[in-house]
């Protein structure tokens, strides 16, 4: 039906528009201050808690308590192959050119094993998954820091999805937690960790936690010393920038815990033999060997001295892990040393 | 487990056989009901822990030996000598067993401050080894740390001031073996043992040893009389190492023997068809066997032979025995014999020995005709404990191409032994009286031999007298397939089929004759009562 004004003789149309008035405007602010406003807290948002009334324990779900049971299932297990197979290992291909040594040592094994590394970089963890042989590639999962991987939901999700990371407190490992990392190597899982407990601050490595000795007692699995280098360069700790590098990552032979042994003797032992498997890159494997023999492997701890003194001492090589863009010592001095101490 | 050795009757119902062919191989069908294919055991299972079992036999040696610890001291020098590119064939899977064995070794040497050592690799008359064949046998780690100063060496049978006399065995016969492996405080020999005759005294005795002291044992009369290489109470060749080895212990020098035995895991997943029992072939099995064959009938041999080369063998330890000599060897023999033995009834008329591309002399080389009657006759043939499979009089069916090819590198003196000695003779005992003396101590072979790649002036020799029981013993030889020319050379006949040798083998041994025919490889010895 056709309005009766419209078209017709002498109609006028009518003004539509609102009156522009002082009033109108506050009117119109007033409206949208209103629609901006956060919504009143209850019962939209959940109460406030009676500051009288004792709170209930919170069920905790982060952190050491995360459950990463999801992540071992077969969907994520095929998508996290996928993605490792697809994205992360060209990627990390292309941008730390491993070469791996020393597999030759571990080509007789096939039974879950305890992978440990030294670390210096984010790029370790995913640069060791792909250079891992098959065989125990697609069943590894990496121990995390509890309190960097898992402190929020998302990281948590991503990491356990991305890595099969299962988190681990670095100071002191909880019953519970360590628990469940033997139930995964008894159920056949092989283990990725960092027995330094995180990342080198300076390059130099960091005194071993005897967690991996301690797993490897309690389950039985041989451990795998591993040596990565040149990954600092690629992304150094407290850096955000990525450089393209070459890494080199070189597996030791495997040590067997000794029924009712001292883990603190292994740990030590994995210690000297990842310091070894350094020295062989820098000498030679007999001249490495008769080292660790002696006991006088170059120490991947560094020098007892202050700041400046162990950066020095890092030579060239290592130094420009994040020498460059922070205000490293400059390379034009020279460097004194490889390692430290070097007999 | 591993199921034993096995002895196909062949009737009419039986598929046709897999038979080598060099870089190829063949499915022949063999006369029902008078003929026999003989199958090797299936591969042992592997040592879990092959590191943790070599460091055991060290510290636990077995026979009149103390631990190699206690072995070892500061200011002591060590040499530690280890087989060549010979063994084991096909070569393995890195990590060689040598790689293995010596990195075990130099661990202890270590730990005990032993600074000076020295490796060498035993190589008797062999040829050198380049750096890469180096590299595979012993790894990366061991050649890196020892190559470039220096204290890596290759024996060399012909260097006047590195060997040394040691004096004569009651039997007349000089022993003469490396003067720093002599003169060491210590000598550990790394040996990869694959069939019976390697290992023992003969490690040393043969593998650092030169021609003066070699042609004590390496010449027709022993092999004649070596019935088999593979029974070392039957082997006149082995009975006269023993006599130099036990010569060496008594002149002071110290011998730690360490012995490998690997099971008969030859060829790699790809291509498991090879050493699996016909009626057991998968559809898999079968559609690669079709793709090989038919990408290796339009292959050019060169890249055949390539392909073939390229090879590596999933060997896997199976035992490691360390300590003295005698004692070790027993040992590692009676594994040798539990992998290989396969028990069989009695001789026949004809065996068919299906010659593969490779032996121990022609590791990244070409298996000329002198290799191809080796390998066959000297070899094959001899893969026996008790009698032989064929009897006496009986013929021998060689399957290989036999072509005139020759190394120019490795095999330069196969050249001219082919060209000049057996166009003149087949006869072992001639050819050993007439030409070995010239050959042995031609000063242009000794040099190639010395400086280049080149196998030593007399090796062809050897090769022949190898085969010297069984052309003793055989009343005929067929090579089927063979390049005419180079067949007639050898003194053998030519045969184009299968059918055609048995055909040609009547003459010689009826019409009803019996026929084995050893499914090889994998190494097997036929316990023949």
């Amino acid at each position: 039906m056709v309005p009766p004004h419209r078209g017709l003789p002498g109609s006028v149309e009518p003004d539509r528009r609102l009156p522009v008035t002082p009033g109108a405007l506050r009117a119109v602010a007033e409206s949208l201050r209103s629609r901006l406003r956060p919504p009143s807290a209850f019962p939209v948002a959940p109460p406030t808690w009676p500051g009288g009334v004792p709170r209930p324990p919170l069920e905790k779900t982060l952190g050491v308590d995360y459950d990463t049971d999801w992540s071992r299932r077969y969907a994520a297990r095929t998508a996290r192959e996928a993605v490792q197979e697809l994205i992360a290992g060209p990627a990390i291909r292309a941008v730390a050119s491993p070469e791996v040594l020393g597999l030759d040592r571990i080509a007789h094994l096939d039974e879950p094993v305890i992978f440990a590394a030294n670390h210096a970089s984010h790029v370790d963890a995913p640069l060791l998954l792909s250079v891992i042989p098959d065989r125990w590639r697609r069943d590894v999962f990496v121990a995390g820091a509890a309190d960097y991987f898992f402190d929020t939901r998302i990281k948590a999700a991503t990491f356990a999805f991305l890595l099969n990371a299962v988190p681990i407190e670095r100071q002191r490992v909880s019953r519970d937690s360590a628990n469940r990392v033997v139930a995964l190597l008894a159920e056949g899982w092989s283990m990725l960790i960092f027995p330094e407990g995180g990342r080198s601050p300076d390059g130099w490595g960091q005194p071993h936690r005897a967690g991996a000795a301690w797993l490897a007692g309690r389950t039985g699995r041989p451990i795998i010393p591993i040596h990565v280098e040149g990954t600092r360069h690629i992304i150094a700790k407290g850096s955000s920038r990525v450089r393209t590098g070459t890494t080199r990552v070189t597996f030791g032979r495997p040590l067997r815990p000794e029924a009712g042994g001292d883990p603190r003797v292994l740990a030590d032992l994995l210690e000297r033999a990842i310091a070894a498997l350094a020295d062989e890159q820098t000498t030679d494997w007999w001249t490495a060997r008769r080292r660790f023999a002696a006991g006088t492997s170059p120490s991947l701890t560094g020098p007892d001295a202050g700041a400046w003194r162990r950066t020095w001492a890092l030579g060239d090589g290592r130094r420009r892990g994040d020498g460059r863009g922070r205000g490293g010592p400059s390379d034009r001095w020279g460097a004194a040393t490889d390692r430290w101490p070097r007999p | 487990m591993a199921r034993p050795g096995f002895v196909l009757d062949v009737d009419r119902s039986t598929p046709p056989i897999l038979t080598w062919h060099g870089e190829g191989f063949r499915l022949e069908r063999l006369p029902a009901g008078r003929s026999r294919v003989i199958y090797a055991p299936e591969p042992l299972d592997a040592l879990d822990d092959p590191d943790d079992a070599i460091h055991e036999a060290l510290l636990h040696p077995l026979g009149d030996c103390k631990p190699l610890p206690e072995l070892l001291f500061a200011g002591m020098s060590l040499t530690i000598a280890f087989d060549d590119i010979s063994l084991p064939i096909p070569p393995m899977m890195r990590p060689d067993n040598r790689q293995r064995v010596i990195e075990a070794v130099l661990d202890l040497a270590a730990a005990a401050g032993v600074d000076d050592v020295v490796l060498i690799c035993a190589l008797a008359l062999h040829r050198r080894m380049t750096e890469a064949e180096l590299r595979h046998a012993i790894g990366d780690r061991v050649y890196d740390a020892f190559a470039p100063t220096g204290r890596l060496l290759q024996h060399d049978a012909e260097d006047p001031d590195g060997l040394v006399h040691l004096g004569q065995t009651d039997h007349g016969e000089d022993v003469e073996i490396s003067k720093r492996a002599a003169e060491s405080d210590l000598l550990v020999y790394a040996n990869i043992n694959l069939v019976a005759m390697d290992g023992g005294h003969k490690s040393v005795a043969t593998g650092l040893a030169s021609y003066r002291s070699l042609r004590h044992h390496h010449n027709v009369k022993t092999m004649q009389h070596s019935r088999s290489f593979m029974d070392q109470e039957r082997s006149e060749l082995h009975t006269s190492n023993w006599r130099m080895g036990r010569f060496i212990a008594a002149s002071g020098i110290k011998v730690f023997q360490i012995e490998t035995t690997l099971n008969n895991e030859t060829f790699p997943p790809q291509m498991a068809f090879l050493q699996k029992r016909e009626w057991e072939w998968t559809a898999r099995d079968r559609a690669t066997y079709l793709a090989t064959t038919k990408s290796l009938s339009v292959a050019p041999p060169r890249l055949a032979r390539s392909i073939f080369q390229s090879i590596k063998a999933p060997h896997s330890m199976t035992s490691v025995h360390a300590g003295e000599v005698e004692a070790v060897h027993k040992a590692t023999t009676e594994m040798v014999y539990r992998q290989q033995l396969v028990h069989v009834e009695g001789q026949t008329d004809i065996v068919v020995l299906g010659l593969p591309h490779l032996c121990p002399y022609n590791v990244n080389s070409i298996m000329n005709p002198i290799l191809v009657m080796c390998m066959g006759l000297g070899y094959l043939f001899n893969l026996y404990r008790g009698q032989p499979l064929v009897r006496e009089g009986g013929v021998a069916i060689l399957s290989h191409p036999t072509p005139w090819a020759f190394h120019p590198v490795h095999h330069p003196s196969y050249i001219d032994f082919f060209e000049e000695v057996l166009a003149e003779t087949t006869d072992p005992v001639e050819i050993e009286k007439t030409y070995e003396e010239r050959f042995a101590t031609d000063e242009w072979y000794r040099h190639l031999y010395r400086t280049s790649h080149a196998y030593h002036g007399v090796h062809p020799f050897y090769m022949w007298y190898w085969g010297a029981h069984a052309l003793q013993h055989l009343g005929r030889v067929i090579i089927v397939g063979g390049e005419r020319r180079a067949v007639r050379r050898l003194g053998f006949s030519p045969a184009s089929t299968l059918t055609d040798a048995f055909e040609m083998a009547s003459d010689t041994v009826g019409h009803d004759a019996t026929i084995s025919h050893l499914h090889c490889p994998p190494v097997m010895i036929a316990d023949v009562h």
